[in-house]
């Protein structure tokens, strides 16, 4: 299967993955900093900082994985059908957990009630915690290989999915969308609360090599004696995978020496390798079977005809440059650092001590 | 037995998300209009209003985005046989939706929400303006996936699965623009009829009357607009539906034979197999509904099971037949009484009017009351629809039966439809609470930005979360 069809599978999987990846670096940043915050906050005020951080941003970067969902029915329908179906309570945990996580952005302050907050704040945090940790367990079991069999259908069960390795995938996602989003805070706040975040990206780097370090080495090796027809030379996933411990411990040093924002961009492109490593194995399957080669769902098997690909095509290329274009300049809107309130005119750095009343308080807008 | 809990989830999930849908959509654009008012009139009021309403308008999105996501997993989840027999065709308009509409609306609801104090006037404007486009534009996609259910077009069937054939006659749909101008239509009065009842709230407590009548003037006249259009496309999809859902049409009457000039029951009392006990009937009715003619010809189920029995072989094609016939007449009857309660109240703001609005406290309860009218007529409407369709979950190529996932067992449903249904009635309580409080809570001051500059890049932090 080559010539155009056999193109325009190839770029689909490459949008796809990009999705993800853009899914992973954005949302990443979200997720860890609504795991941290419960940690990092000294008080409700600085609660409210690291929500306000990522305010403007968490809902546009939701959308990416609602389009890599879409983008996959459209142009990959049995691997949408096959693996939604598949990892069926394991998503209905991580919807769960997304649905927490975005009411509790609301409703939190809507109500002054220290008990009211501290139980949203709870649900913010766990809704952040268990996509973190579920989507590096799902995605490593995409790789390591799943109960495939009788067609397109995945037979294991919620317990084929949870094998040792693919748990430590989920230890590598968690802790580095937690180090990711202990750098974002260190960027976007001032005072303790930043010093603190800092504080934390630095203890949160050698957990995360270790994780990190370990998924790659484990799938690199299992997946090395075995056959991928048209697959990428092994070579490629582990060079992106290495690359990766490279930027997490560069990001480390670099938020040591308060140099947050390239710490952040360091944390972006071991995310963005960890994800080019994960899709580069793959490809060009797209959920692999351990039961039989030939029973691997791959960009031909699972796609759809040509026919939607090019219209999928060309509606992607028209108008992804406009959600990047206002994308970005959302998060150029909102470059600033957030401070806290000063108590005294001029000294924004200063211990506050009690919340000032125009914080607990909003008034009646928006 | 999993295909019947597979569609109640379905069920009670998507009737949810559609509770807040509406609301999101409709209220985006009189929010928008409040602020246009605003700006262009330099207004302290609309700006007060438009802060209050748009408050209602966030507690309101996060529940409907939130339930979205549900939605869009679900097609794999829980109907993955469907899933592969759709995908090339029904994904395509799903992933545009992402990318055309939920990106814009997300992005500058972000915007919105955060720059009040960081951007010009004009631009924060624009942005609830590209909120409102966004959603609209989302429901266009949806809608054209959900007609495309109804009334398949731009297809060819190869080994079991619906391929693309005509990307152009997907979006043609003659269904499809029927459905969504009736859908978006009902979205403009759900968030009338709700600042509508909120407003009357306000005044009856004696707050801001003057400021609340103009709400209320506005959005009775916007009511009145989109109710008479909203029952205009209506019509037209009953037209439609005589087409290309016959089985449909006669299930909304309960017809049971064919009849010329067939009249319509507005109400039964007793069964619905054709020998009631008590039924109010306007005679040759159902004809002109259904053909625009005062004798024409309406199918009758029996007609329609036999006849749809010889084409797609053995089974019943009849829905059921009492969900489809209540459904559709409270839809409708609900809109006649949403369209006189708005009419009246228009009537009473009307300049030269002797009576006044804010001293006719009937009428003011009354509006509090028909607030839950348009969440009632749009359930109903989509009950009648979704379900009027069955056995169908694409009409006439596949049947909801074949359409589930075969390796998700009763048991996995069970637990994910007990989770659903307990988590989504936790929000909804809490959603009420918080929605009623807002709605009660008294129109802040017009605030002209923060106290004073910010540090140069940085922020004292306009705190919203
Ligand atoms: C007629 C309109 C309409 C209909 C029939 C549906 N929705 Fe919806 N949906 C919207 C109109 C809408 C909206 C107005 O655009 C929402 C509501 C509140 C919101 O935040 O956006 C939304 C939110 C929303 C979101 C979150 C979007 C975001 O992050 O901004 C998703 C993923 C879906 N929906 C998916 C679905 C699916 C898969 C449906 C079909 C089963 C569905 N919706 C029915
Ligand atoms: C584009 C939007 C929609 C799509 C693609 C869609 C699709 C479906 C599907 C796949 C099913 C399951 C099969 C079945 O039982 O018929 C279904 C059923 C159903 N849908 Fe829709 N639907 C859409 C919108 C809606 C909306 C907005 C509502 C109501 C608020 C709704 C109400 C229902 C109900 C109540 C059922 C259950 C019917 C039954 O159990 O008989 N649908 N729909
Ligand atoms: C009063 C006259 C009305 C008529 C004649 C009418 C007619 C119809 C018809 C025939 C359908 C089914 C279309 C199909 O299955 O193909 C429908 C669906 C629907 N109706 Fe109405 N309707 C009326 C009023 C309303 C009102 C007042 C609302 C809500 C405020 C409403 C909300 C809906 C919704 C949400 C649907 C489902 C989506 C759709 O199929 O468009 N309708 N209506």
């Amino acid at each position: 299967m080559n010539g155009p069809v056999a193109s325009l599978n190839t770029s689909w999987f490459a949008l796809i993955g990009l999705l993800w990846t853009g899914y992973f670096v954005l949302e990443g940043f979200d997720f860890g900093v609504g795991i941290l915050s419960p940690l990092l906050a000294a008080d409700d005020v600085d609660r409210r900082m690291s929500l306000n951080a990522i305010g403007p941003f968490w809902d546009g970067n939701e959308v990416w994985l609602i389009v890599a969902g879409g983008a996959t029915f459209a142009a990959f329908p049995t691997w949408y059908a096959t693996m939604f179906s598949g990892f069926y309570l394991a998503l209905f945990l991580i919807l769960v957990a997304l649905i927490l996580r975005g009411v509790a952005f609301e409703f939190r302050s809507k109500h002054d009630d220290s008990r009211w907050r501290r139980a949203w704040g709870a649900a913010h945090c766990v809704g952040s915690l268990v996509p973190a940790l579920l989507w590096g367990v799902a995605f490593t079991d995409l790789v390591r290989g799943l109960e495939i069999a009788r067609g397109p259908h995945y037979v294991g069960g919620f317990a084929g999915l949870v094998h040792p390795i693919a748990l430590v995938g989920g230890l590598a996602s968690l802790s580095l969308f937690g180090l990711h989003g202990a750098v974002f805070l260190s960027l976007k706040t001032t005072g303790e609360l930043r010093r603190r975040a800092r504080r934390a990206a630095v203890l949160l780097v050698a957990p995360t090599l270790l994780a990190v370090g370990g998924v790659g080495a484990w799938v690199g090796l299992s997946i090395a004696g075995t056959d991928r027809p048209g697959g990428l030379p092994g070579a490629v996933p582990a060079v992106l995978v290495c690359a990766a411990l490279v930027s997490i411990a560069g990001a480390g040093l670099l938020v040591a020496r308060v140099h947050e924002a390239l710490a952040f961009a360091a944390t972006a492109v071991a995310i963005v390798a960890m994800s080019a490593a994960t899709f580069g194995a793959l490809f060009p399957r797209v959920m692999v079977s351990d039961v039989r080669v030939a029973d691997s769902l791959t960009i031909w098997n699972a796609a759809s005809a040509h026919e939607t690909l090019l219209v999928m095509t060309v509606v992607a290329a028209i108008f992804t440059p406009f959600v990047l274009a206002y994308q970005a300049w959302s998060y150029w809107v909102f470059r600033q650092r957030l401070v806290r309130p000063p108590v005294t005119s001029g000294a924004h750095e200063a211990p506050v001590v009690s919340p000032p009343a125009a914080l607990v308080t909003r008034p009646g807008g928006v | 037995m999993t295909e019947l809990l597979d569609r109640w989830q379905f069920g009670v999930t998507i009737v949810y998300h559609f509770l807040f849908v509406p609301l999101t959509i409709g209220l985006a654009v009189l929010v928008a209009w409040m602020q246009t008012l605003a700006y262009r009139r330099n207004d302290a009021d609309w700006d007060r209003l438009s802060r209050f309403f748009g408050h209602l308008f966030l507690i309101n999105f996060a529940l409907g985005l939130v339930t979205g996501i549900v939605q869009e997993f679900q097609f794999g989840m829980n109907w993955s046989n469907y899933s592969i027999f759709v995908g090339n065709i029904f994904g395509a308009p799903l992933a545009m939706e992402g990318l055309l509409a939920f990106f814009m609306e997300s992005t500058f609801l972000g915007i919105w929400v955060f720059g009040r104090s960081r951007l010009s006037k004009r631009v924060h404007l624009a942005s609830i303006w590209l909120v409102a486009a966004g959603t609209t534009i989302s429901a266009l996609f949806i809608l054209a996936a959900n007609a495309w259910m109804q009334h398949p077009v731009g297809y060819k069937v190869v080994d079991h699965k619906a391929l693309l054939t005509d990307i152009w006659a997907v979006f043609a749909n003659s269904t499809l623009w029927a459905e969504f101008s009736h859908t978006v239509l009902a979205a403009f009065v759900t968030a009338s009829m709700v600042v509508l009842g909120v407003s009357a709230w306000q005044i009856l407590r004696r707050r801001d009357v003057t400021v609340f009548v103009r709400a209320a003037k506005l959005a009775s006249g916007f009511a009145v607009v989109c109710l008479l259009a909203t029952i205009t496309t209506g019509d037209l999809q009953a037209r439609l539906m005589d087409e290309q859902q016959p089985m449909k049409m006669a299930a909304a009457e309960a017809l049971y034979n064919t009849q010329d000039g067939a009249s319509f029951s507005m109400l039964t009392i007793g069964n619905l197999s054709g020998q009631p006990i008590f039924q109010i009937r306007v005679p040759h009715l159902l004809s002109l509904i259904a053909d625009l003619s005062y004798d024409g010809k309406v199918d009758g189920i029996n007609q329609i099971q036999r006849a749809e029995a010889k084409k797609y072989g053995p089974g019943s094609y009849v829905p059921v037949i009492w969900v489809t016939y209540w459904s559709f007449r409270l839809m409708v009857g609900l809109g006649f009484v949403m369209l006189a309660v708005a009419a009246w109240v228009w009537w009473l703001c009307r300049k030269r009017s002797r009576w006044r609005l804010e001293d006719n406290r009937v009428t003011l309860w009354v509006l509090v009351a028909t607030i839950l009218a348009p969440f009632a007529a749009n359930t109903f409407g989509w009950l009648f629809t979704e379900m009027g369709r069955q056995p169908w979950v694409v009409y006439g190529l596949m049947k909801t039966a074949q359409a589930i996932s075969p390796t998700v067992g009763a048991g996995d449903v069970v637990a994910t439809l007990a989770g659903f249904s307990v988590l989504y009635s936790v929000l909804g309580v809490v959603d009420v609470v918080l929605m009623s409080r807002a709605a009660r809570s008294s129109l802040g001051e017009s605030e002209d930005e923060g106290s004073g500059p910010p540090a140069a890049g940085e922020e004292v932090v306009g705190f919203v979360y």
